[in-house]
């Protein structure tokens, strides 16, 4: 049997690099990357049989249920490897799947010598696969190609090993065969990762160094840090020290994950595990720091650190006014565990108080946005989603806008916008649709390639601000969901952007409030004009829905002023009824928002926020 | 101390598509006597509430109104509406100008039979006309010919009635303005002195619910039932019945006692299955059905299921609920600072009268009864 047991296996602080296997996995959602991981954890051994549950890496329970990795983690294998029995230590460091988080994948990747790609050879690579991949690439990874899945009757192993082959440069006979599920082919992966995959170099005399590739809150302990040891070690005793900040910390614990916790007595070079210092936020253990020690600095970081940056902007409002101290707690907690989320308090004429959220991405936002209404037991309104636009002003002044309400009127010079470049992987019969959804959305086309016969990869420049709405739903309707897509930011460009203001009655209503461009400016007015008009139930008054850049009116509905709102029969017995029915209505009506004298339902907010146009069927009475 | 006797009698030959009133027809009650032997043995049961009632209210109350309501009160023998009018008499004291009101089926009378109740004591009848529309009639599903309208109403003046009322219903599913109208017109062509016309509630659990559910049926259209609420406002005031409530006009003189007890939150007492009573604010009302009342009665227990002490804040809520549906409106001197504001706006957009409002009264006009609900909420506290 190949599998060790723990105890005999080489130890944290103790083990020779030379022995040491560190590598990720590559995967898109529902590749069937957590199964695979499940079937390493019982083949070493780490995890017994009867303790085994589904996706056990998995730790949150959005995670679980969306299938798909937040945030990453480390695990040791303990293995003897069937081709020279040996025995050796393989580090799994988890990657997120997911394009808001390529900052942290690139992290796990740099903590890493190689990677599996891992593909379902019933659906072929996908675009944020490929993006992975490409990183790894970079990263001098070894890329071990794999295809999984290959129980599936609708597997095409030949198919998908060509497209892999030619993606890599290898043969195709040299992409390995797997079921995650019924476990073939796993052990047969476990010594590869041995044979192929370098072990880790580093410097055990020199001062220490120790990428942080995650850093996790933990209600109970505090953050907890996970590393890569390059050079020195880290030992229980240390004082350390972050190379960004230069700030201090005492060394509460380090240890392993095998894959729970387990204190060590260090850790050496090449090896990953954790460390507990008692740091309560996680800003102060940022993923891509550079761990030192207090008494022996190193004098060079670790490469590739940066400060995540968000990129799409919303505003999250309490449904009920007087939950606003509990969002607020809320996301205090939340930002504990999560660095790249930013928020400042905002109040919105039209929903009350909330904040200005800053998120990676469009995921990272509904993420987090699920986490407050879940664990905070929270009821959101989100405003549609924001980038972040540098705006010059007549005068030369510069201005960064994440919040269509503070676009400055008129008097604009000029107007940057976030610019990515998108890749596509689809069907090749897809190929004129998504080309006309690229279009549609101000792409310019910037190559095509094919990955095999019927699939091909896009590639395009967008703005951003076009991706940020409901781009992924549509391409996804378009391509009968074949279509996966991958973007990364490349810079900013000028844009011929008009803000689009709603008004209710004359009186202009915030949150709908829309950075646009000019050639679309029409169409935004009329789709939530229209909207609103389905949205608002009849007042008193008429109500006018304009949609409006600067001062002139660009789209218009009406909202006819009711009519007949009265119970034409009120006798004996009907009194304690209607005079019980009017308190209902009364209840229902506080819980109104008030837009000068319109009375707009709180679920026209929600509805008309959502990019969603199906969503918008609750037709008013 | 005044008190108003509603009398319920929860018997039909039939049920309409559209009512939701707690009333049986025999084949539901499982009934096979004939219904004169129903009459009498349901109102042996009435009797006997109304005696306990005495105890209750005691028996210096004087009675301005007794209103046979249902159900179809016609279908009884014109000698037991006799016996309910005596015992009350008996037990209480008639008010010498007491009104008293059946609500009549026009199928189901004779003129013979309307002399009957007359000489029985009743000076007042309400017949349920609904529509003069044969199609409308068939949508609310009811049997009546409306050709028996001119008769019986004839009948009813030849043999001495001098308060006759009809009820309309506006808005039915495929009712237009031309059908409305021609009902306003058959029903002013009538001699009467009362017309209560209602807006059609289509009623959960209701025969015409389901069908509208369905799609068998169109809906109703609130902004045309709110154009024929004006066309009947204006085709009754200029014939000379004035509107003084909501769904209610009458020739001077000629408005019904009865209803306007309810509206002023008087006391009055509800005899029969479901028929609900206020006395002092305190609501109770009998169990609903027929034979669980007769339980109850023969056992000489309370048929009452159920009450509620109403709160000061409820009564206020009552009043403003109910006075604001009348001419007279709300006095402003028992309204408070928000109440006043709020309702400002509604006489600047036209729906309270400002010259009410200038001389302190909250009154709605045509447009503002229109949306009497609406304004309501802005001041139920």
């Amino acid at each position: 049997m190949p599998a060790i047991s723990i105890a005999k296996a080489p130890q944290p602080a103790a083990t020779n690099p030379a022995q040491i296997r560190n590598f990720c996995i590559i995967a898109h959602i529902d590749h069937g990357k957590s199964t695979l991981a499940d079937r390493m954890l019982g083949l070493t051994g780490v995890v017994e049989d009867r303790n085994m549950r589904a996706q056990y890496l998995d730790r949150m329970d959005i995670e679980r249920e969306r299938g798909i990795t937040i945030k990453s983690q480390a695990v040791r294998l303990p293995w003897r490897s069937g081709i020279d029995n040996q025995e050796y230590i393989l580090n799994m460091i988890d990657t997120p799947g997911h394009v808001d988080f390529t900052y942290e994948v690139s992290r796990s990747l740099a903590a890493c010598e190689g990677a599996v790609l891992l593909v379902d050879c019933a659906q072929g690579i996908e675009a944020q696969t490929l993006a992975n991949l490409y990183l790894a690439m970079e990263n001098n990874l070894t890329i071990i190609p794999v295809l999984n899945k290959i129980d599936l009757p609708a597997a095409q192993p030949d198919k998908f090993a060509e497209e892999l082959a030619k993606l890599i440069g290898c043969q195709p006979d040299d992409c390995l065969r797997v079921s995650g599920k019924t476990g073939a082919g796993v052990e047969v992966l476990l010594d590869q990762i041995v044979k192929q995959i370098p072990s880790p170099v580093g410097d055990p005399k020199a001062p220490t160094r120790a990428l942080i590739f995650d850093s996790v809150y933990d209600s109970y302990r505090g953050v907890v840090t996970y590393v890569r040891v390059v050079d020195g070690h880290l030992s229980p005793r240390d004082q350390i020290q972050m190379y960004s900040t230069g700030v201090r910390h005492e060394m509460l614990e380090v240890g392993v994950i095998s894959p729970e916790p387990m204190a060590s007595k260090g850790l050496g070079v090449g090896e990953v595990g954790y460390l507990i210092t008692g740091v309560k936020d996680v800003r102060q253990s940022r993923v891509g720091d550079t761990v030192t020690t207090h008494n022996n600095p190193a004098k060079v970081a670790l490469a590739g650190y940066k400060d995540p940056k968000p990129m799409v902007f919303s505003g999250l409002f309490p449904l009920d006014g007087a939950e606003y101290p509990m969002l607020r707690e809320a996301l205090d907690k939340l930002q504990l565990n999560d660095a790249a989320l930013v928020f400042e308090p905002e109040s919105s004429a039209a929903l009350g108080f909330g904040f200005r959220c800053g998120f990676l991405g469009l995921l990272h936002m509904e993420i987090v946005r699920e986490r407050l209404e879940r664990e905070a037991g929270l009821t959101l309104i989100s405003t549609a989603p924001s980038v972040v636009y540098n705006v010059t002003l007549d005068d030369g002044n510069n201005l960064v806008v994440t919040n269509p309400s503070e676009y400055p009127d008129g008097k604009i010079a000029e107007v940057l916008e976030p610019i990515v470049k998108a890749t596509i992987l689809a069907p090749s019969e897809f190929i004129g649709t998504i080309m006309e959804l690229c279009q549609q959305r101000r792409g310019i086309q910037k190559g095509m390639d094919y990955l095999s016969e019927d699939r091909v990869e896009i590639r395009y420049t967008l703005p951003l601000a076009e991706i940020v709405f409901d781009f992924f739903d549509q391409l996804k309707s378009r391509t009968r969901g074949y279509a996966s897509l991958d973007y990364e930011p490349i810079g900013e460009e000028a844009g011929d952007l008009v803000k689009v203001d709603i008004l209710l009655q004359g009186e202009k209503v915030d949150a709908f409030s829309q950075i646009v461009h000019r050639d679309k400016a029409y169409a935004y007015g009329v789709m939530m004009t229209g909207k609103l008009h389905e949205l608002i139930p009849r007042q008193q008054f008429e109500v006018p829905i304009q949609a409006a850049i600067g001062a002139k009116i660009i789209a218009r509905e009406n909202i006819r002023a009711i009519r007949k709102d009265v119970l034409a029969k009120c006798y004996g017995g009907d009194i304690s009824r209607k005079r019980k029915l009017l308190e209902k209505q009364k209840e229902g009506k506080k819980r109104m928002k008030m837009v000068g004298r319109v009375e707009v339902p709180q679920e026209a907010f929600i509805a008309a926020l959502t990019t969603d146009a199906d969503k918008v069927s609750e037709k008013k009475k | 101390m005044e008190l108003a006797f509603y009398i319920h009698i929860p018997y039909c030959i039939k049920r309409c598509g559209y009512c939701d009133f707690n009333t049986y027809t025999p084949a539901e009650l499982q009934i096979t006597s004939e219904l004169k032997d129903i009459s009498n043995s349901y109102i042996d049961l009435l009797i006997s509430e109304i005696k306990s009632a005495r105890i209750e209210v005691g028996e210096s109350a004087v009675i301005p109104s007794i209103f046979f309501g249902g159900g179809t009160p016609s279908l009884m023998q014109a000698s037991d509406i006799g016996r309910v009018i005596s015992t009350i008499k008996d037990q209480f004291n008639l008010a010498k100008d007491v009104e008293i009101t059946l609500e009549t089926n026009p199928d189901t009378v004779t003129k013979e039979k309307l002399a009957q109740f007359l000489a029985a004591g009743v000076n007042r009848l309400s017949f349920g006309m609904q529509s003069a529309v044969p199609h409308v009639l068939a949508t609310l599903d009811r049997t009546h010919n409306p050709d028996n309208l001119p008769q019986v109403t004839k009948w009813a003046k030849e043999v001495g009635y001098k308060e006759i009322s009809v009820d309309l219903i506006y808005g039915t599913p495929g009712e237009s303005k031309e059908d409305w109208q021609r009902s306003i017109d058959a029903a002013l062509s009538l001699p009467i002195t009362h017309i209560s016309a209602y807006a059609l509630i289509v009623e959960e659990g209701t025969k015409l619910a389901a069908q509208i559910k369905r799609g068998e049926v169109g809906n109703v259209d609130d902004d045309l039932s709110a154009d024929k609420y004006i066309m009947a406002d204006q085709a009754f005031t200029s014939a000379g019945f004035n509107w003084y409530e909501l769904s209610n006009w009458a020739k001077p003189n000629s408005q019904s006692r009865h209803n306007i007890f309810y509206w002023l939150g008087k006391n009055w007492w509800g005899a029969g299955p479901g028929a609900h009573s206020h006395l002092n604010g305190k609501r109770f009302w009998n169990v609903k059905h027929p034979n669980l009342y007769k339980e109850r009665i023969i056992k000489g227990e309370s048929a009452v299921a159920e009450f509620e002490n109403l709160e000061s804040i409820q009564i206020e809520s009552e009043r403003l609920m109910l006075s604001i549906r009348l001419p007279s409106g709300v006095e402003k001197s028992t309204l408070n600072d928000k109440q006043i504001l709020d309702l400002a706006g509604y006489v600047e957009s036209g729906h309270l009268d400002q010259a009410n409002w200038n001389l302190g009264r909250a009154t709605l006009t045509l447009d503002g009864r229109l949306i009497a609900d609406r304004i309501l909420r802005e001041i139920l506290l």
